[in-house]
């Protein structure tokens, strides 16, 4: 075949590791593959949540976007104006054109904390604060440090958000930080959410408002925060609610990067990307793929289903350019570590159509699903190493594939959802 | 689910009081369900929210949330909750003849 030309938009987790991946598939007089990201800052996300308690340093988090690359992958630092679907190429801020063969969207998404009224006003990164960013995040150590007693208010806006169990471990990990600090019994801690339970899927909700009452976390369900008062330390929802706060920890807002709003037909109201659940081709154009937190995909927005997703994208795109039908293998699946505190951690490993069981992982000899125990805690501390050394190169991890894995996982019996 | 009599008209219902057919829905019907909801009468600016969210969940097989009822149907936020009071996508949705809103992953 001629040379083709891939384009990725967004050099992070699902941006880079395509790269890679294709990058092996295809000889060089076969495919270029480009990579397109604003800056140079690759971010190890599941490392924000440890910022706030000290626990990590943004700068032990972030190494350089293009040193993940492998070579003969175009890096190119710069903004993305916008997406011509009718022409099949790329507009960058320098004015460059870059034509593609095939696009791929992996931008994730964009926190979007100056949608909610008052959040971005006074009192910003001084008494409201989001660990989502590196920035908030290194605010929000230095303001729990200094944190000396009173309402500790956890409030996630609305979904979809990245990694839905953050916001959840954040509070666990508060209570384990006030304990150890001895303040525990000075502080109020408060996780408010719009959902009705802890989290989405009932089995997992179940237990973890279960471990949000032992560690005496008041749970407030159904909470469309509308409007924040950062001066007066009061979060108000639609429906006339008030949470009074000293300390607020939001997670705001989310949608997709800019320039989806600004290419015609791109993406959704919000800026997602509609993509086909098992194949990861867009709806948009034939031509163009997305996977990772930029699709509006009925799973998590995590970096394991990325990681999940990459497999059977890259398979894709290949199966594209050689005029194949297009593998729908993609089931959802995701997992998660779910940092609780104590150096213990659960495990959750779900999909499109199973929600998160009790068992083991990946078989019956395992990691503990969706229970306390120091190993998950361990594993979750490891994950950093694999993801800069397997996951973003684009390797398998042994014995962990794609698809869900059933074999270790116990039925619950049917319960009210 | 239960088949029950509103509005002269027998619909099926899951346990929570939606639809579970949606071509079972008529106007009359919505009018009585918003009653039953606390909704004395249905205004144009209910009728638009119905509307877009019926027309929605038909094409696209999924209800819209909360926040995107905010940002297309025309209606603010704050507006759907003095129309829909407590929860508009889950009322607008149960007076639409739509199955609830699952909204969320």
């Amino acid at each position: 075949m001629t040379r083709k030309r891939i384009v990725i938009l967004g050099g992070g987790t699902g941006g880079t590791m395509t790269a890679n991946r294709l990058r092996r598939r295809f000889d060089r007089d076969e495919a270029e593959i480009h990579v397109v990201d604003r800056d140079d800052t690759h971010v190890y996300q599941p490392g924000l949540l440890f910022v706030p308690f000290g626990l990590a340093q943004v700068g032990e988090i972030v190494r350089p976007r293009r040193r993940q690359l492998r070579d003969g992958v175009v890096f190119h630092e710069n903004e993305v104006e916008s997406v011509a679907l009718d022409k099949d190429e790329v507009l960058l801020d320098d004015g460059t054109a870059l034509p593609y063969d095939v696009l791929v969207v992996a931008t994730g998404v964009r926190l979007q904390p100056e949608e909610t009224e008052g959040m971005t006003g006074a009192g910003w990164n001084e008494r409201v604060f989001t660990f989502y960013s590196p920035e908030g995040a290194d605010r929000l150590q230095g303001a729990l440090e200094r944190f000396a007693g009173g309402r500790l208010v956890v409030n996630l806006v609305d979904m979809p958000i990245k990694c839905p169990v953050a916001p959840l471990e954040f509070a666990f990990l508060a209570d384990w930080y006030l304990r150890e600090r001895d303040i525990r019994d000075k502080v109020e801690l408060v996780y408010s959410t719009p959902l009705d339970g802890a989290f989405t899927k009932p089995i997992a909700s179940e237990r973890l408002a279960g471990l949000l009452a032992e560690k005496e976390v008041e749970l407030v369900t159904e909470f469309n925060a509308g409007e924040v008062d950062g001066v007066g330390g009061k979060l108000s929802s639609y429906d006339g609610r008030e949470l009074d706060f000293d300390l607020l920890v939001t997670i705001p807002l989310h949608g997709g990067a800019a320039y989806v709003e600004r290419s015609p037909g791109l993406g959704d109201a919000f800026g997602f990307v509609p993509t086909n659940k098992s194949t990861l081709q867009t709806s948009v154009k034939p031509n163009v793929f997305a996977l990772g937190d930029a699709t509006d995909l009925p799973t998590s927005k995590a970096g394991s289903v990325t990681h999940f997703e990459g497999e059977v994208l890259a398979e894709n795109i290949a199966r594209y350019l050689a005029g194949q039908e297009l593998d729908g293998g993609y089931d959802g699946h995701a997992n998660c570590f779910i940092e609780s505190g104590f150096h213990k951690a659960l495990l959750i490993d779900f999909n499109y159509d199973t929600e998160p069981l009790p068992g083991h992982f990946p078989t019956a000899v395992g990691l503990p699903l969706l229970r306390e125990s120091r190993l998950n805690h361990l594993g979750k501390l490891m994950f950093q190493w694999v993801y800069w050394h397997a996951l973003l190169p684009g390797r398998e991890i042994p014995g962990i594939g794609p698809a869900m894995p059933t074999a270790g996982k116990k039925p619950v019996p049917a319960h009210a959802s | 689910m239960t088949a029950t009599m509103i509005a002269d008209t027998s619909v099926d219902l899951d346990a929570e009081g939606f639809l579970t057919d949606p071509q079972q829905w008529n106007e009359q019907l919505a009018e009585a369900i918003a009653r039953e909801n606390g909704i004395p009468e249905l205004t144009e600016r209910h009728w638009l929210v119905v509307k877009f969210m019926r027309e929605r969940f038909l094409t696209t097989g999924t209800a819209p949330s909360i926040r995107s009822l905010g940002k297309e149907s025309g209606v603010p936020i704050k507006e759907l909750y003095q129309l829909f009071p407590k929860g508009p996508a889950k009322l607008a949705a149960k007076i639409g003849g739509i199955p609830k809103p699952r909204g969320c992953i």
